[in-house]
């Protein structure tokens, strides 16, 4: 017993965060000492603390610029009374759906209506404990972190298909079956695409994976050089992007909540703060999603100049030069990982809001032959090469790695030959005249 | 309106079979009449297997109004503001209609300046129809953006209707015999200059939406309408032409002055959604052309030139008044302006305006296809019966048997590809 526990203690040490040492000297430099005992699991709820409440400001943020980044779009002007600029107006929409009524009807499944939002909105903030903000802004660096990420994330389906079932509606069912379908189809793409990352980086643990794309691991130095996204093809990023758009139910595969066609989908009953909390873990799943495009393909919190720039330009020397006050370098560090990290997930959440203002809906046969009959081919193709690909890092042959480039060189040249002739099939079968 | 003719329905996923030996229960949806796509007031109740209709039937009527009954009840200048409301997206056609079937009763002679202006007024309000139609159906298939753009190219040409007929969208502009008023000083070059800024809009959209691989997948052979489908149903306008059929009153039955002007009629290939909406940016640009040579041609020109010439005559007659004052001598009659311009009739009071007993049909190609007017005149100042024959609602009597057989989601594509308006169809 006693064994078991001393394991799980290690286990625990080695898997959630203890206070960093710049911290100590914060503390120290106001004059308060830490206790020793305060490192395991209290610091972990305090980061994921800290990390739910920047998440939560986030989402509030970006529901505002969603409207305002479709407003760009559409040559509108969007929400601009509430507070400057319309800073506010998230918040005033909050506080209205706040005390707005909570209407249930009579035949609706009382207790599983309340469920379902609640079991969507968890897992999309649970997840935010594995997403590394910086190299210690991290509640769980856990080992499997990839693994629990998606485990959790395709839980959040289960949320909407109870609540549509449960709202005695038939958009809301249609909806819900809907995110069902669309929740199998694209797990698999995604989690190939990841599968092909964790493969090369031969770690699920996310920020190791941060670390590997900037320590000149693969023999380039130099910042994006080496970022996933670049040293294993854009294809596993091309894969991993559009099936984190299917996850999150965003436009073009917005299927569950269909507006011209299922009026709101799996939401249409719900008011309140209910479709509040729908509301905000939609946002929430983007936001996680973004940062984990950033973690796996685009080099995480680093800068993309290679290391960082506190490192270079030695930023709190200056400081402490200037005002003569030793000890700020982690903290300095952390502040330019987290605007980086936020920095590189806002463009990817403004490119998505960017596709759903220029595309149209896909119908949900198209969207299902699209993620099983293109997008799991080419992953599992993707997987493939990557392993090819790991093995001559792994080995170091030039004489491999040269032929391996030969055949990757006419495999890829024939792979586009195929599908454009298979495409142009397609198009002049489709405006062949069906009219006699 | 039910299409329970077709017993069988066959269901038809390119590539799978659905088997149907299981004992699964249909469902059974109640679209509308509330509901983001149906345009208005429109209930369709819609038998589901999976998501494959199975029986669809439309039930129009929420939207009935009487306007029939209503123009037995007042004259005939006190129900031309209703017309505006039966089709509020292209209202020029219903009123071109009405003032053309009153026309025709009492024998008027219209001058050819009005029936060019009626001409230019009808071509812009053709091409707000179709933008907002391209708006909507891209809406429809759940992009959102082109409908901010329809709207804002839209409100360019309402402000060019507003500055002659005061209003936005219930213009009333046509009389009997003319115009309420002649356009105002340099119309003409704005709706010139319309004409120039307008194509490039037109070639934007068609960049984001032509060869949209989402689009094109969504809409390319799908909800085919052929020939003899059109004949079943009545289906007229952009729809039969996109079916092949170049059916367009304005070629073949020209009206206004149709047959001065040179301009194409498109047609499509094979009768599908895809070829319905290329139909109509096609006519867009036809629309300009034939805005573009009315102005060239439109006798009299700006109204600035025609208010010179009106002067002009009305100082030659005061100086020859003044002379035969003098002279004591009757006044030397004045060569008066252009007929092709200018309308002196009797003056009358509208209100009152009653035209000899008859009856009369016109049609017009409106934007959503044939419309017509009946109207039976018993030479009282009450119409004794007006039918409107609204291309709507046959446009609409095909929807359940295009999409039998279809996916759910496509009811919206094609839905949106017919360009019903329901006050057409319930009027």
């Amino acid at each position: 017993m006693v064994e078991l526990v001393s394991v799980l203690k290690t286990m625990a040490v080695s898997q959630v965060q203890s206070y960093p040492d710049w911290l100590a000297q914060l503390f120290g430099f106001i004059g308060v000492s830490l206790p020793d005992d305060f490192l395991l699991f209290q610091w972990a709820v305090i980061l994921f603390t800290a990390i739910a409440i920047v998440g939560q400001a986030a989402v509030v943020f970006m529901v505002l610029m969603e409207r305002k980044v479709l407003a760009w779009l559409t040559q509108r002007i969007g929400p601009n009374r509430v507070g400057p600029f319309g800073l506010l107006q998230t918040l005033a929409d909050g506080v209205k759906l706040l005390f707005k009524e909570d209407i249930m009807t009579r035949d609706q499944d009382k207790l599983l209506f309340t469920l379902g939002p609640a079991l969507f909105f968890l897992p999309c903030f649970v997840v935010y404990a594995l997403i590394p903000f910086t190299s210690e802004l991290l509640a769980i660096a856990l080992p499997t972190g990839a693994l629990l990420f998606f485990a959790l994330s395709s839980i959040s389906v289960i949320g909407i298909v109870i609540s549509g079932w449960a709202s005695n509606n038939k958009y809301s069912l249609l909806g819900g079956m809907r995110s069902a379908a669309q929740a199998i189809s694209y797990e698999i793409p995604l989690v190939l695409a990841v599968l092909a990352v964790v493969l090369y980086a031969g770690t699920m643990n996310i920020r190791d994976i941060i670390e590997m794309q900037n320590n000149g691991a693969f023999g380039f130095p130099f910042g994006f050089i080496s970022w996933f996204s670049i040293w294993l093809f854009p294809l596993s990023f091309i894969i991993f992007f559009i099936s984190s758009i299917a996850e999150v139910n965003r436009i073009p595969f917005d299927l569950p909540e269909a507006e011209s066609e299922l009026v709101s989908g799996y939401n249409t009953e719900y008011t309140g703060m209910k479709f509040a909390t729908f509301f905000l873990a939609e946002y929430a799943a983007l936001f996680a999603m973004g940062a984990l495009t950033v973690c796996f393909f685009f080099g995480g919190y680093y800068s993309p100049l290679g290391g960082l720039l506190s490192e270079t330009l030695k930023i709190d020397v200056i400081l402490q030069s200037l005002i003569g006050i030793d000890g700020f370098a982690g903290l300095v560090r952390q502040l330019e990982m987290i605007s980086w990290m936020m920095l590189k997930t806002y463009i990817f959440i403004f490119v998505a809001m960017w596709i759903r203002g220029s595309l149209p809906r896909l119908k949900p046969d198209e969207l299902m032959g699209f993620s099983w009959k293109f997008l799991i081919p080419l992953s599992l193709i993707n997987i493939f090469m990557i392993a090819i690909q790991k093995y001559w890092h792994v080995t170091s042959d030039l004489t491999f790695g040269l032929a391996w480039a030969a055949v990757l060189v006419l495999g890829v040249g024939g792979f586009c030959v195929m599908m454009s002739r298979h495409f142009t099939a397609k198009l002049e079968e489709r405006f062949k005249p069906a009219l006699t | 309106m039910t299409a329970t003719d077709v017993t069988t329905p066959q269901i038809q996923i390119p590539g799978v079979s659905v088997e149907q030996d299981t004992d699964t229960e249909d469902l059974v949806v109640n679209i509308g009449p509330q509901h983001p796509s149906t345009h208005g007031v429109l209930r369709l109740i819609t038998t589901l297997n999976g998501e494959v209709v199975k029986e669809m039937e439309a039930v129009i009527g929420y939207l009935h109004r009487s306007k029939e009954k209503m123009a037995e009840g007042v004259s005939y200048f006190q129900y031309q503001p209703t017309i505006d409301r039966v089709e509020y997206l292209s209202s020029f056609y219903d009123h071109y209609a009405y003032v053309t079937a009153v026309e025709k009763i009492a024998g008027l002679k219209v001058p050819k300046r009005v029936e060019y202006i009626r001409m230019i007024t009808m071509e812009l309000n053709r091409i707000t129809s179709h933008l907002l139609w391209f708006g909507t159906f891209l809406l429809d298939l759940g992009a959102t953006s082109p409908f901010f753009y329809a709207f804002r190219d839209r409100e360019e040409i309402f402000k060019i209707f507003e500055d002659i007929t005061g209003a936005r969208m219930m213009y009333n502009y046509y009389r009997f015999g003319g115009l309420n008023n002649d356009i105002t000083p340099g119309w003409l070059d704005k709706v010139r200059y319309f004409c120039d800024w307008f194509p490039d809009r037109l070639d934007e959209y068609e960049a984001i939406v032509n060869k949209n691989p989402i689009v094109m997948d969504r809409t390319i052979g799908l909800g085919l309408i052929d020939r003899e489908l059109c004949m079943k149903y009545g289906v007229t306008g952009p729809n039969i032409r996109a079916a092949g059929v170049p059916m367009d009153l304005r070629k073949t039955n020209p009206y206004c002055c149709y047959d001065e002007i040179e301009f194409d009629v498109p047609v499509g290939e094979r009768g599908d959604v895809y070829d319905r909406y290329i139909v109509r940016m096609k006519e867009m640009r036809e629309s300009l052309r034939i805005i573009r040579q009315a102005i060239d041609k439109i006798p009299g020109g700006d109204a600035a030139e025609v208010e010179k010439l009106r002067q002009a005559v009305a100082a030659k007659e005061e100086a020859a008044k003044a002379k035969a004052k003098e002279t004591g001598e009757k006044p030397e009659p004045v060569p008066p302006i252009n007929p092709d311009f200018e309308f002196k009739g009797q003056k009358i009071n509208l209100m009152t305006y009653k035209p000899p007993a008859g009856e009369a049909y016109t049609t017009v190609e409106s934007p959503r296809g044939l419309l017509g007017c009946y109207m039976i005149s018993d030479g009282t100042p009450k119409a004794a019966r007006v039918k409107w024959r609204g291309a709507s609602f046959s446009n609409l009597a095909a929807l359940p048997e295009l999409m039998i057989g279809q996916l759910y989601p496509d009811l919206m594509a094609i839905f949106g590809s017919l360009d019903v308006i329901m006050p057409e169809v319930d009027r």
